[in-house]
């Protein structure tokens, strides 16, 4: 990218702060016409608060933004928006009860005669989507199509109303491969077009494969700006974690594995899963691998009876057992770290105590409420125990951070003393420092003779732990490697070798 | 546990001395009791006796409203009972009986209710609008269009009756709530209803059995409909299907809402509910005491009661947090209608705040 | 997906047409425009305020004061003829004015403070009752020359029945509401809002504007509702109309409209009211049954429209997966 070129967006000291602490130093940020740019940190790293000071939907509390060499001052979204500043967020800000073409047109419809012209707005829609590479029906409901087309129907609004800059905020988050890449042609054609793109995400390999540059932030700092072509992967993740991480995992000894805990034949779920057999045995953590909508979480939900299976049949310890609701499971001393912590997992207005005693409470019954010494001692036990931060334990838990939070959640089934402990994505979302302790505590776990099963979609991190990995795809189970054979590599090739047989 | 309710109701507790001051200037006789063949007269007397049915419904419909639900039908559902009532009792049952079936058929409507609630997943508003409508029409089946009056002693008692000289509707609403409360907040069932109301899936995948949770507390809600039905039929010696407990629903949930009860569900507060029944008590005696045309009570309460939403509305407690955040103290983080997404700020905060 | 959302609605429309049917072979005389034209009449207050209520209830609100106003309205107009010299036009300026002020009121403190629409409008409905009875606490009769010409106004069909102002009017508004629901960017906002109100936000949709709006339509269509009521009953009463919110709100449910707001239509809330009005006629015609099976046959009607909704999002939630892979191939 010649430097040359002026910028379409250059912001220059923006600096953040909330009561005690720095959320923003003195970051800069500069974005050239046609250009991708990353945006990369750990959780916590400022990212998220960079955007919200770029689109006004919080007061930066310092520093200057300008705009095609303009200086602008946002008051909200919408007035970036206007100002050329477009953001597309992981869920997608759209109405779905509404058609896709009056969420393309909402505010500006075309009208005749004071009406609305419908039928020229339909017409519009798809002139304007069709250069997305979609061939819908815009007249059609928005919440009719996959995520990956309202995505991209997100992009077209907020790129027809601002066509400047466009932020993409994690908007792959919830695709699955071809999605990716259609959202990725979407990215290009608008680059090509002279958009400046905005691309913040999680996912390296999809920065590699689609940015220009990326500008990495730690701690509220700019880290760094780079030129992706220029740079390297491990340099990338010392720039973010700011220590060297070793690319290849160690194994440690896995031990043997003891009696067979849980069983399940032929177990599955209309529409969720296909029918599946599993061992799993005390002592031992089996990885789930595959990607997006491969299974994985539906495995866990029916398993767990969150989502009970409606075939097959399962036994614990060789009695036959029915997983008809959590309850049911629970009962048997089993546990589920849901994928989605928010939604699924915290009881947001409730404190860190009462959250960490839930579960154990909801299995003791209605009029068996615990002692409150009793309470105090547990909650104050694990959160020694798994290093959770908190100012106090009465503090509502929807203000931790995600890895405290998913710590406190650990907590809550750890306090259920659970024999098989079923974790979804445990390290999504959250910090580099959590993320090792909650890798090194499923070891801990293990070795102590719990039997685990863990959904994953970081090789690495499955890698690191499992004695086992079972790979699925398409809701089906199509692999299994055992002991030496696991390594990123060959679970990427287990995943993939399915897909050329199809192909 | 005392001193953290009494924080918790500080507000509604100053509101009704404030418009209990009120009423002893407007009437300095107001705190006056006075015993009177055996029973005790007073104004204040009255606010208790008076505002019993509303208090016995705002304690069903607390834990209704905690499960982020609303129960519309009670009013209707104290017609229903009172009916029942009635038409056993002069059926020539004993009273007992006729009590029996009245509890009976409130249960049976909470149960109708929390079926479509928990188990239909209908939405609260809709299931209950449901037995609002149909309600009063059954009640009116059952006394045939009439009002149908009775004069059995043991009925006539529990709603105009006394017991050591103080009312007995008094009795059965303090009896009623402490049982209801000691039993919440003994066991673990008050926890329980509000992880339910805060976030229901969650409840569930922690293990909770929130269905029957989500039946229990509309049955909850049917019983105590059932108790205030019985009490307003034995005040007047009748049931009047067309207007007994007519509206009665809507006063139970502003009972709740001054009570600081956040209609999302979540933490409750029987007591301040409470005091949120007794608080619109008083209002009415205020209004009536200041000898205003009895025209313009409505108006007045409305008015009174718009202050008292607008003085807790979230907006403006948000608006006094910020003040006093000004002045040094910590804004709060996120607002209740929270944002669905995290941000990055107020994890560092969190963190920080410890270290 | 589109036929989905409108499935509800021609649901609505069969019920109606089916109830009918059965309602002519036992009783043959119910199909003559008298009964067509009486069920217009007699339901012309309540189909205007359902209108409202409409808008409200897509919007993903409530309104439930408009029973008061309606009896205001009614209250106000009678008190001002009879006090003073206005003519009723101008009377009915007023009272338009005075309600759609009312309701733009309410929409703002709903949106300003934050407050759940259910207890604002709920403090709405005492506060109108009790304006109403401050005017006058007994029945006052409307006795004008205009009010009775107004009153005389009708066209005759063949059959005999007589179609009044009152049915047109209902009729006007009915068709002024879809085409602003449907043809109108604030229409559309009413949708997007019921949507989602963050979201729309967002997406540029004034939300207090709107939802300013939205309580002011039915403010003022209720104050609407209370002149046609006035004209029906040629007197104003505060205690007229009690229950009205109900009834609107069970025919905009009964006319498929989704109470969380976001999807539905105003024809739906047309046949909802015409169904209930059907439920009257026949109770009339049949002789032998009692009023109150009036309010227990749309309980039910409301149970079986809310588990058919139930369903039809069951259905439709279960084909969602299909048509989205579907999509992503294309």
């Amino acid at each position: 990218m010649p430097t040359d070129i002026t910028p379409v967006l250059h912001a220059t000291g923006i600096s953040k702060f909330f009561p005690g602490v720095i959320a923003l130093d003195d970051v800069e940020l500069t974005l050239y016409p046609g250009e991708v740019h990353g945006l990369l940190g750990e959780n916590g790293a400022g990212k998220s608060t960079l955007i919200k000071c770029l689109t006004g939907a919080y007061a930066r509390d310092g520093g200057k933004i300008e705009l095609d060499g303009v200086e602008i001052s946002p008051r909200d979204p919408l007035s970036s928006q206007e100002a050329g500043i477009g953001t597309v967020y992981q869920e997608v800000n759209l109405l779905p009860n509404l058609s896709v073409a009056e969420n393309l047109f909402l505010g500006r419809q075309p009208r005749r005669f004071g009406m609305i012209d419908q039928r020229r707005m339909v017409r519009d829609a798809r002139t304007i989507l069709s250069e997305y590479g979609l061939d819908i029906d815009p007249a059609r409901l928005l919440s009719s199509y996959s995520i990956a087309v309202q995505q991209i129907v997100a992009i077209a609004r907020a790129v027809e109303l601002s066509g400047k800059v466009l932020i993409l905020d994690e908007p792959t988050a919830s695709l699955d491969r071809d999605e990716v890449q259609l959202m990725f042609s979407v990215i290009r054609r608008l680059t090509g077009r002279g958009l400046a793109v905005v691309f913040i995400t999680h996912f390296l390999d999809q920065v590699q494969a689609i940015c220009d540059r990326a500008t990495i932030l730690r701690n509220g700092c700019v880290v760094g700006t780079l030129k992706l072509a220029e740079a390297s992967r491990t340099e990338i993740v010392t720039m973010m974690l700011g220590r060297q991480l070793e690319e290849v995992t160690s194994r440690a000894d896995r031990g043997v594995p003891g009696d067979v805990l849980l069983s399940l034949e032929e177990f599955g779920r209309r529409g969720s899963i296909e029918p599946f057999s599993m061992e799993i045995r005390e002592g031992e953590v089996v990885g789930l691998a595959g990607l997006l909508g491969s299974g994985r979480s539906e495995t866990c939900n029916a398993v767990f009876g969150a989502d009970p299976a409606d075939r097959g049949e399962a036994r614990l310890r060789g009695d036959p057992l029915r997983l008809s609701n959590p309850r049911a499971a629970i009962r048997h001393r089993f546990a589920l770290c849901p994928e989605d912590r928010k939604t699924d997992g915290i009881v947001g207005d409730l404190s860190v105590r009462e959250n960490i005693i839930l579960s154990l409470q909801a299995r003791q019954g209605w009029f068996r409420p615990l002692p409150r010494a009793r309470i105090e001692e547990i909650a104050e036990h694990y959160v020694q125990a798994l290093d959770i931060r908190l100012a106090s334990l009465d503090t509502p838990i929807r203000l931790l951070s995600g890895g405290n939070q998913q710590k406190a959640l650990l907590a809550r089934w750890l306090a259920t003393d659970p024999a098989f402990l079923i974790l979804d994505e445990p390290t999504r979302g959250i910090d580099v420092g959590a993320h090792a302790e909650i890798i090194a505590l499923i070891e801990r776990l293990r070795a102590d003779g719990m039997a685990l099963l863990v959904a994953s979609s970081e090789m690495e991190e499955l890698v690191a732990y499992s004695t086992r990995v079972i790979v699925l795809r398409d809701r089906k189970q199509v692999g299994e490697l055992r002991g030496d054979e696991i390594s990123p590599a060959a679970i990427v090739r287990a995943i993939a070798a399915e897909e050329e047989e199809v192909a | 546990m005392i001193r953290a309710t009494l924080r918790r109701v500080a507000p509604q507790i100053f509101i009704l001395g404030l418009v209990l001051l009120l009423n002893f200037l407007l009437s300095p006789g107001f705190f006056k009791v006075e015993m009177h063949q055996g029973r005790l007269f007073g104004n204040l007397i009255d606010v208790l006796n008076r505002g019993a049915p509303v208090a016995l419904l705002s304690i069903g419909m607390t834990l209704v409203i905690a499960t982020r639900g609303i129960d519309l039908s009670v009013g209707a559902v104290m017609a229903i009972a009172g009916a029942v009532a009635a038409s056993v009792v002069t059926e020539g049952s004993h009273w007992l009986v006729a009590v029996f079936a009245a509890l009976g058929a409130g249960a049976l409507c909470g149960l109708w209710n929390g079926v479509l609630v928990a188990i239909f997943r209908i939405q609260p508003i809709v299931a209950t609008l449901v037995l609002m409508v149909a309600g009063r029409g059954i009640a009116q089946l059952l006394t045939h269009g009439a009002i149908l009056t009775f004069n059995d002693p043991g009925l006539v008692r529990l709603g105009g009756g006394t017991i050591f000289s103080v009312p007995t509707p008094i009795w059965l609403w303090i009896a009623l709530a402490l049982i209801v409360g000691i039993v919440v907040r003994r066991s673990a069932l008050g926890l329980l209803i509000e992880a339910t109301g805060i976030n229901e899936r969650s409840a569930r995948l922690a293990g909770i059995n929130a269905r029957v949770l989500l039946v229990a507390v509309y049955l909850v809600a049917g019983l105590c409909a059932a108790i205030a039905g019985i009490v307003v039929a034995g005040d007047i010696r009748g049931a009047d299907a067309n207007n007994a407990g007519l509206w009665m629903e809507l006063d139970a949930i502003l009972a709740v809402v001054i009570g600081g009860n956040s209609l999302l569900g979540g933490r409750f507060s029987i007591t301040a509910s409470l005091l949120g029944a007794l608080i619109i008590q008083s209002v009415n005696s205020a209004i009536l005491l200041s000898g205003m045309p009895v025209e313009f009570n409505l108006v007045i309460k409305a008015l009174i009661i718009i202050a008292i939403l607008v003085i807790q509305s979230p907006r403006i407690k948000h608006s006094l947090y910020l003040l006093r955040a000004s002045s040094g103290t910590q804004p709060p983080v996120e607002r209740p209608s929270a944002p669905r997404r995290r941000s990055a700020g107020t994890e560092r905060i969190t963190e920080e705040g410890r270290t | 997906m589109r036929h989905s959302t409108k499935l509800p609605l021609y649901i609505t429309i069969a019920t109606f047409l089916l109830a009918y049917a059965l309602c002519i072979a036992q009783f043959p005389s119910m199909l003559s425009t008298r009964v067509v034209a009486n069920l217009l009449t007699d339901n012309a207050f309540l189909g205007i305020t359902a209108v409202g209520m409409t808008f409200v209830i897509l919007s993903g609100g409530i309104d439930l004061s408009v029973g008061s106003v309606i009896a205001f309205t009614g209250v106000f107009l009678a008190v001002v003829l009879r006090d003073t010299s206005i003519h009723p036009l101008v009377a009915f300026v007023l009272a338009l004015g005075i309600t759609t002020l009312f309701g733009a009121v309410m929409g703002a403190i709903i949106h300003y403070l934050e407050m759940p629409p259910f207890i604002v409008t709920l403090a709405g409905m005492f506060l109108m009752r009790g304006l109403a009875y401050v005017l006058s606490t007994e029945s006052v009769p409307i006795d004008h020359e205009f009010y009775d010409w107004l009153q005389s106004l009708y066209w005759k069909a063949p059959g005999g029945g007589r179609f009044r102002l009152i049915a047109g009017i209902m009729l006007l508004v009915f068709l002024g509401a879809m085409i602003v629901l449907h043809r109108t960017r604030f229409g559309r906002n009413v949708y997007a809002l019921g949507g989602s109100a963050q979201t729309a936000q967002l997406m540029g949709v004034s939300c207090a504007r709107s939802t300013i709006m939205i309580y002011a339509v039915s403010g003022g269509l209720a104050g609407l509702a209370g002149i046609v009521f006035s004209l029906y009953t040629s007197a104003g009463y505060s205690l007229a109309a009690v229950g009205t919110e109900l009834d609107a709100i069970a025919a905009v449910v009964i006319g498929g409209t989704l109470l969380t707001g976001g999807s539905g239509f105003v024809a739906g809330t047309f046949f909802g009211i015409m169904i209930m009005g059907l439920i009257q006629t026949y109770i009339v015609f049949d002789g032998t049954l009692s009023s109150w099976w009036t309010k227990i046959v749309i309980g039910i009607l409301l149970f079986t429209f809310i588990m058919l909704q139930k369903g039809l999002a069951w259905v439709t939630t279960g084909r969602i997966p299909r048509a989205s892979a579907s999509a992503a191939q294309s």
